[in-house]
């Protein structure tokens, strides 16, 4: 099967006077593939983000998109659309309005006025359509803005944040127009703080870390990154669960003394490969104590994003270990 | 396996400039602010002429005020005094000097630019978007003022500057045209607000800039200061309208202002342009380049002004103050000439020519200790005319208030047959005094001949 990249950066650098934001970034986007962007704040995301807009050029290295070569000049290709640093609106028009200017400008008259009611049903702003844009919410305006980004039919859709404000029924509406678009060819980029719905959302992601890519690939990839998780314990009897954890191979207890997150005295955190989990629910089974709750304290996207941006604030790193 | 191939390549296609326009022209229609003025221009002037021409008492220190009365046209042409004054360097500031700005206060710039993929198409769709609701405006202006003028005092005869009659269709071709003029320094002051709404970004000073000039350059009208930098400045084409007024039209100030004026136009707006291009758009946080942009935006601009006064003093007779004793009494002389013969035909008396009267005005400034030069209200002048068939002489005084831009008012001090009262007795009833007190406008520019 052949796939067509819409992205292909090499070597991509871009500075601010003294600061590097880009630091020889490469990054492969293939269209219909939801590509996700992740980083610590200053990690150089809104700029690579800018880039594939056409909002900057970039002082080094080759970049691509779709096909054709990014030159000197702030302009990309046709097929490019989207926002950084949240939706362009303009307050004083409706949403309808918003959209039809918009279709205007990019000489849509072809779509006309199905196209704005096409899109904003996509993003479920129907009822809202003639409502001015200053009495929008946050999570509103993303939808706006992401119907703007649909109205041109893009080839490459590139994102910075799309879920931010969106309550569950407009992330779950989001969610659902990226993923058929990216099923109809178009290639996402998006970024997102939330690992959690680039899980949901991302076949890949690029994590960037002051500028450079640490790392590329896909997301099942990526958990495998975190190595061993800090796990939380929730039993029917606290001290009884501490000891048959003390006692299981593999696994380590963990206090939460220096711990960033509180938690709950009932609650015993252990560290440990898989494998021992299974050992140490066995073990608690055949000691009588019921498990009322087992999961990892940090997502492993989250782990392993923090584990590889070299973040030190993970929820457990700064445990003592008891055992 | 899954291979990856290159996509055939994508051409960069920039919207057309046509697109942007339209675009930009829906925003700014779209604002209540804009709607505000569109309506009040196209409004208020009308409302304006109506009220005050039915007042007895008139706006006598504005240029053509005193004839609201007499005819339609001169309302419209008291707003356009007004107008260039306050009302034009206001509206540029409200609407090119916003015209950037609110992209940066929006957080838009980078929405548009990915929608439009060419900041250089971006700035003409604005240049263009605004001046075309500027032009609504202006013509809003013109065309509210003549129209109530017209509907309350009628389409009458002017009374020109230097005394003589326009035609209703001559003075309405005037009137039309001066307003035409001011489109060139209302040029200038949008050409200024672009400037500053690029160089200031959200900041409030961009959209104050026009009217910041405008405020300066009143100050600056105000001092008696030398002819070439009078003419030099941008705001003078708003007054230099007034020489259409006179016959022969006082066209040498009038196309040095209009000069003056696009010179300034395209300036400032290649110096927005130039800074609007070096913009980091990625950034956010941007909100102008504070003391950097200030210097490039405004120093080439004074640099224009020194310019311009160099060559305006090197090519042109001008020297001081332009207002000089022999080209009052000419000025005044002819005035009177045209007056009298209105007055004449008022008071039913045999019409008599310009060159019957052989009018001539002797002019004295402040007494025998100052120099008969500049502008003042210590002008004193005595004008002398003949009859046919009458060998005595007549003699009328006036009291001058000149102003540093050419403009006099000439107030009537005796006798009292001839313009002592403001109005006089004619055989259908009172009607104004034409020769009580009057207007005239003195050409900076001529040199005045000796004697």
């Amino acid at each position: 099967m052949n796939r067509t990249n819409a992205v292909r950066a090499r070597g991509v650098r871009k500075s601010f006077g003294e600061v590097v934001a880009l630091d020889g970034v490469d990054l492969d986007v293939e269209s219909g593939q939801v590509h996700g962007l992740v980083g610590p704040n200053g990690a150089g995301k809104t700029t690579l983000l800018g880039l594939l807009l056409g909002l900057a050029v970039a002082d080094s290295g080759r970049l691509e998109i779709l096909g054709t070569p990014v030159g000197r000049v702030l302009a990309v290709p046709d097929g490019v659309a989207g926002f950084v640093d949240g939706p362009g609106l303009y307050p004083s028009l409706t949403a309808r309005q918003n959209l039809s200017a918009l279709a205007l400008l990019r000489e849509q008259n072809a779509v006309g006025t199905g196209g704005v009611d096409e899109a904003l049903e996509q993003v479920g702003l129907t009822d809202v359509a003639d409502d001015r844009v200053r009495g929008f919410s946050l999570g509103m305006r993303q939808r706006l803005g992401l119907a703007a980004a649909l109205l041109t039919k893009p080839r490459l859709l590139v994102l910075d944040e799309p879920a931010n404000g969106l309550d569950p029924a407009g992330k779950h509406h989001v969610h659902r127009v990226i993923t058929e678009l990216a099923a109809d060819g178009t290639a996402v980029v998006l970024s997102s703080h939330h690992m959690d719905e680039l899980a949901v959302l991302c076949s890949e992601v690029t994590i960037l870390a002051t500028g450079r890519v640490v790392f590329t690939g896909p997301v099942r990839k990526l958990a495998a990154e975190s190595g061993e998780l800090d796990y939380r314990l929730l039993t029917s009897d606290p001290a009884a669960a501490r000891g048959v954890a003390s006692e299981t191979p593999g696994l380590r207890v963990l206090s939460d003394r220096g711990s960033g997150e509180r938690l709950d005295a009932d609650v015993l955190v252990v560290r440990g490969p898989v494998p021992a989990l299974d050992e140490l629910v066995v073990r608690l089974v055949r000691a009588g104590v019921a498990v009322r709750e087992l999961g990892p304290v940090v997502a492993p996207l989250e782990a392993a994003f923090l584990a590889l941006t070299g973040t030190d604030t993970v929820p457990g790193q700064n445990m003592e270990v008891l055992t | 396996m899954t291979a990856t191939v290159a996509p055939p390549q994508v051409r960069a296609r920039p919207v057309p400039v046509m697109h942007g326009y339209r675009f930009e022209l829906v925003k700014l229609l779209s604002q209540w602010r804009i709607r505000v003025l569109l309506g009040a221009c196209w409004i208020a002037p009308a409302l304006f002429v109506a009220a005050v021409s039915l007042q007895s008492s008139l706006p006598a220190d504005t240029v053509f005020g005193r004839l609201m009365h007499t005819t339609g046209w001169a309302g419209s042409l008291v707003v356009l005094g007004f107008s260039g004054t306050w009302a034009l360097p206001l509206l540029t500031a409200l609407v090119a000097g916003d015209v950037f700005a609110i992209e940066d206060r929006l957080g838009t710039w980078r929405h548009l630019l990915v929608a439009m993929r060419s900041p250089s198409r971006i700035f003409a769709a604005k240049g263009l978007a605004s001046l075309t609701v500027l032009l609504l405006l202006v013509v809003g202006l013109a065309a509210s003022s003549v129209a109530g003028g017209l509907a309350v005092v009628g389409n009458r005869p002017l009374v020109g500057l230097d005394g003589h009659i326009l035609a209703p269709t001559d003075a309405a071709a005037t009137a039309l045209l001066a307003w035409a003029c001011v489109l060139a320094p209302t040029l200038a002051f949008a050409a200024v607000g672009l400037l500053g709404s690029v160089a200031l970004g959200r900041s409030p000073m961009g959209l104050l800039m026009p009217a910041l000039l405008a405020f300066t350059l009143q100050l600056a009208q105000m001092l008696p200061l030398p002819v070439a930098v009078r003419l030099a400045l941008p705001s003078h084409a708003f007054l230099a309208w007034r020489g259409l007024f006179t016959s022969p039209a006082q066209t040498g100030p009038l196309l040095i202002g209009l000069a003056v004026s696009l010179a300034w136009a395209v300036t400032a707006t290649a110096l927005a342009y130039r800074l609007f291009l070096r913009r980091d758009f990625t950034d956010v946080t941007y909100d102008g380049s504070g003391r950097r942009v200030l210097v490039a935006g405004v120093a080439p601009l004074v640099g224009l002004v020194v310019l311009t006064v160099v060559v305006v003093g090197g090519t042109t007779p001008a020297r001081g103050s332009g207002i000089e004793r022999a080209k009052l009494q000419d000025s005044l002389a002819t005035a009177f000439a045209h007056l009298y013969r209105l007055q004449a035909r008022e008071l039913r008396r045999p019409d008599v020519t310009e060159a019957q009267l052989r009018a001539s005005a002797s002019c004295d400034k402040g007494g025998s200790r100052v120099v008969d030069e500049g502008p003042g209200n210590d002008w004193r002048c005595v004008v002398s005319w003949h009859l046919p068939g009458v060998d005595a002489v007549g003699t009328a005084i006036y009291q001058l208030d000149v102003t540093a831009d050419g403009r006099y008012v000439a107030d009537g001090d005796g006798p009292k047959e001839v313009n002592g009262y403001f109005q006089v007795r004619t055989p259908t009833g009172d009607a104004p005094n034409p020769l009580w007190q009057f207007d005239g406008n003195v050409d900076l520019l001529v040199s005045s001949r000796k004697g």
